[in-house]
């Protein structure tokens, strides 16, 4: 057996992929020499895409085969590698019942409030997250102004599928790093989106149906393009626990912010805590363009994840904004890259960590000012705090200015929770617990004022139960 | 005849790296009585107050502690301001991102009569009304940014609306102009409605305690309390200081 079905044992009984794929022994004795062409060509040939697709499938897979394993972050030896495949496997059989989810996910899904009918969902199969209703409204209002928001496999056979071939993995290419490579070479699922110039896409858009729909797993492929002044903000995934079998998440995400265009881009991630995350997101803006970042990380047993924004037009803007929670068996390695490469761009990062229970979170930013950035701006400020002395935060800002005539800012702090604050909130009858987590929601509210209301009441409500039972 | 609101015996607090502060404090405010706490600075009287909230900053070396004739030495913080004792800080933490109104409510929730919807609201605008806040005051964060008037103003906010049994008082005055002090007067005139209300105020105000009824004054140099007496040793502070007491105490810390 192999020694991911062995870590995964204490839910074996609930994740029906892994247990399948234990009975099946041929496969395991098939698949166990690694992600081979011929599996590869499987995947491509099963969605009956181009053969520039394929070829690039498997050009990826050359590169994942040449590249190493990252070897300067946290700690991903409990991937494994040599059996990448058990990842790949597509999940047809995911849990289909409730009845089949783990239960502390089922818990959180109970104090979130969700009812039902809507977990019935979530579990990975079957109708979409509050009925296909919404989707269709949300769709047909948007399609209206000639906007594209469409499942990417299906988009690769349309009327865009030049666009895509043009856009696919240019901004994210598959020598990145290995785990890029891995999802050029596998990925499946995903959205695109296309705003035409000068479209205002009032309403946010969310992924978060298109994620769970069957087949769409963990390495899914967004590509958002944002034509010539034209406005958008899609929300990715949604606080609730995606309950996934696999947990490998190798995802992709390419932005593309045309001139005057603006782009908000806005995750609040909590894969369940067995996962481990290996994200990469870059968005590229042109003149006058405006990319925001609104970045929660929650979930995962380890995460890697550095949104980048590449400011490639004259009065190019981007704002990160992210918060990271590293709790019990955590280790989160999160912040945002920048490259500033025209004049007069500017950047701001502002970001949270919070760390308890033994968790680490790590914050890292690299802003680059090339020689051509004359007169940009930028600011970085990270604020880390530690709920306790058993857990870690760290910050790693780094930057790389080529250019003597930017303005650049940045601040750090790492503290611990402050006991007179505590002492004056408890004063005031408050529980240690209560007192402790209004402070660390006081401490998220900058991000939670970014995000729309139901998605900054579903972030208190994950701090909440973050915070439940985290004293004495 | 009142019965005992707070009582401490033999009461002894250290720092919590063992220095000591408080030593051997015997007191008893009764329900309805308004005691003041005086001393030169650095004689122990702030964390006399905030020890009586349990601050974990101090330990309590001896003695103990009762309200209401119920022993509450073991209780921790949040348990003793159930009870219903509350501290005036002097110097009250900011806390970001969280606004004074939900503060309230979260503080509110946990009183000992607990004000919901439409009641927490027609008591909050009152009591603004009686404080001069205005309302905008609600939106911003927790003590962020406040001026040391508008600070104490929002404590005296927060006694008002938890209406607690027993309030201390530290340096609720201080800093404030003359019309300030006259709205905090106002703040505690209005918790005084009843007469059950226990108050320990500490301060050196002339403008405020002169017109407060006192019942009792205590006199702490080097954490000892020298001297017990009415509102007549307010009078002889305001006009000697405090030297008769600091040479009646001698070097206190031994």
């Amino acid at each position: 057996m192999s020694d991911i079905s062995t870590k995964n044992s204490s839910i074996t009984d609930v994740n029906r992929s892994l247990y399948d794929f234990t009975k099946e022994e041929k496969d395991v004795e098939k698949l166990a020499s690694g992600l081979t062409e011929e599996i590869v060509r499987q995947i491509s040939a099963k969605k009956n895409e181009p053969a520039w697709m394929l070829d690039h499938r498997l050009k990826s897979l050359q590169i994942y085969n040449e590249l190493k394993v990252p070897n300067w972050g946290p700690d991903i030896s409990g991937l494994d590698i040599n059996n990448i495949v058990t990842y790949v496997r597509p999940n047809t059989k995911m849990a289909a019942k409730w009845d089949d989810v783990p239960e502390d996910i089922k818990d959180t899904f109970e104090r979130l409030g969700i009812p039902d009918a809507e977990r019935t969902s979530l579990a990975g199969v079957g109708a979409q997250y509050d009925s296909e209703l919404v989707y269709h409204n949300i769709q047909e209002s948007v399609a209206e102004k000639g906007v594209i928001y469409s499942g990417i496999e299906e988009a690769l056979s349309g009327p865009y599928a030049e666009m895509i071939e043009k856009h696919f993995m240019k901004l994210v290419p598959s020598t990145d790093h290995k785990f890029a490579a891995l999802h050029g070479a596998v990925w499946s699922g995903g959205s695109f989106v296309y705003v035409p110039p000068y479209t205002d896409v009032e309403i946010p858009l969310q992924s978060y149906f298109r994620l769970n729909s069957p087949g769409a797993g963990q390495f899914e492929h967004t590509l958002i393009i944002v034509d010539k002044g034209a406005r958008l903000h899609f929300i990715e995934g949604c606080s609730a626990p995606k309950y996934n079998v696999a947990n490998l998440h190798a995802g992709c995400v390419e932005l593309f912010v045309g001139e005057e265009a603006h782009l908000r881009y806005s995750t609040i991630e909590n894969w369940s805590k067995n996962m481990y995350n290996l994200n990469t997101k870059r968005a590229k803006v042109e003149k006058n363009g405006v990319m925001e970042w609104v970045s929660g990380s929650f979930g995962s047993h380890i995460s890697y994840l550095y949104p980048m924004t590449i400011l490639n037009g004259e009065y190019a803007k981007s704002e990160f904004t992210g918060i990271t929670f590293a709790g019990e068996g955590q280790n989160l390695d999160t912040g945002t890259k920048i490259l500033h490469n025209a004049p007069h761009t500017s950047s701001v990062i502002s970001t949270k960590s919070l760390s308890k229970s033994g968790g680490i979170s790590t914050f890292r930013s690299a802003v680059t000012v090339t020689e051509k950035a004359h007169k940009s701006k930028t600011s970085v400020s990270c604020q880390s705090l530690m709920l306790d002395d058993k857990s870690r935060s760290d910050t790693i800002p780094l930057m790389d200015v080529r250019c003597n005539d930017v303005n650049v800012g940045h601040e750090a702090s790492i503290g611990r929770i402050d006991d007179d604050a505590v002492f004056y909130l408890m004063s005031r009858g408050l529980s240690e617990e209560e007192a402790k987590t209004l402070i660390v929601n006081g401490f998220a509210n900058p991000i939670s004022k970014e995000l729309p209301l139901e998605y900054a009441v579903e972030m208190n409500n994950l701090i909440r139960l973050e915070m439940e039972g985290s004293i004495g | 005849m009142s019965d005992n609101l707070l009582e401490v015996k033999n009461y002894s607090v250290a720092s919590t790296d063992n220095v000591p502060i408080l030593h051997s404090l015997n007191l008893t405010i009764k329900k309805g009585e308004t005691h003041v706490l005086m001393g030169p600075n650095g004689a122990g009287k702030s964390t006399f107050g905030s020890s009586l909230l349990s601050n974990p900053a101090y330990k309590l070396t001896d003695g103990s502690i009762f309200f209401e004739k119920e022993n509450i030495t073991e209780l921790s913080t949040d348990k003793r301001a159930k009870k219903g004792i509350f501290l005036s800080f002097q110097a009250p933490v900011e806390i970001p991102g969280i606004s004074l109104y939900s503060f309230l409510r979260a503080a509110v929730k946990n009183a000992e009569t607990p004000l919901t919807g439409k009641l927490f609201r027609k008591k909050l605008n009152e009591i603004l009304k009686v404080l001069d806040l205005k309302q905008e005051y609600l939106e911003r964060d927790l003590n962020v940014g406040f001026s040391g008037g508008e600070r104490k103003k929002v404590e005296m906010l927060q006694l008002l609306m938890l209406s607690p049994k027993m309030a201390v008082l530290d340096e609720t005055d201080s800093g404030l102009d003359v019309d300030a002090v006259n709205i905090m007067l106002k703040g505690i005139n209005e918790f005084q409605q009843t007469d059950e209300k226990g108050m320990l105020i500490i301060s050196h105000n002339m403008h405020i305690l002169n017109r407060l009824k006192i019942d009792k004054v205590h006199i702490l140099v080097k954490g000892r309390i020298v001297a017990d007496g009415g509102s007549e040793l307010i009078q002889e502070i305001n006009e000697n200081g405090f030297i008769r007491f600091e040479n009646q105490a001698g070097d206190g810390n031994v």
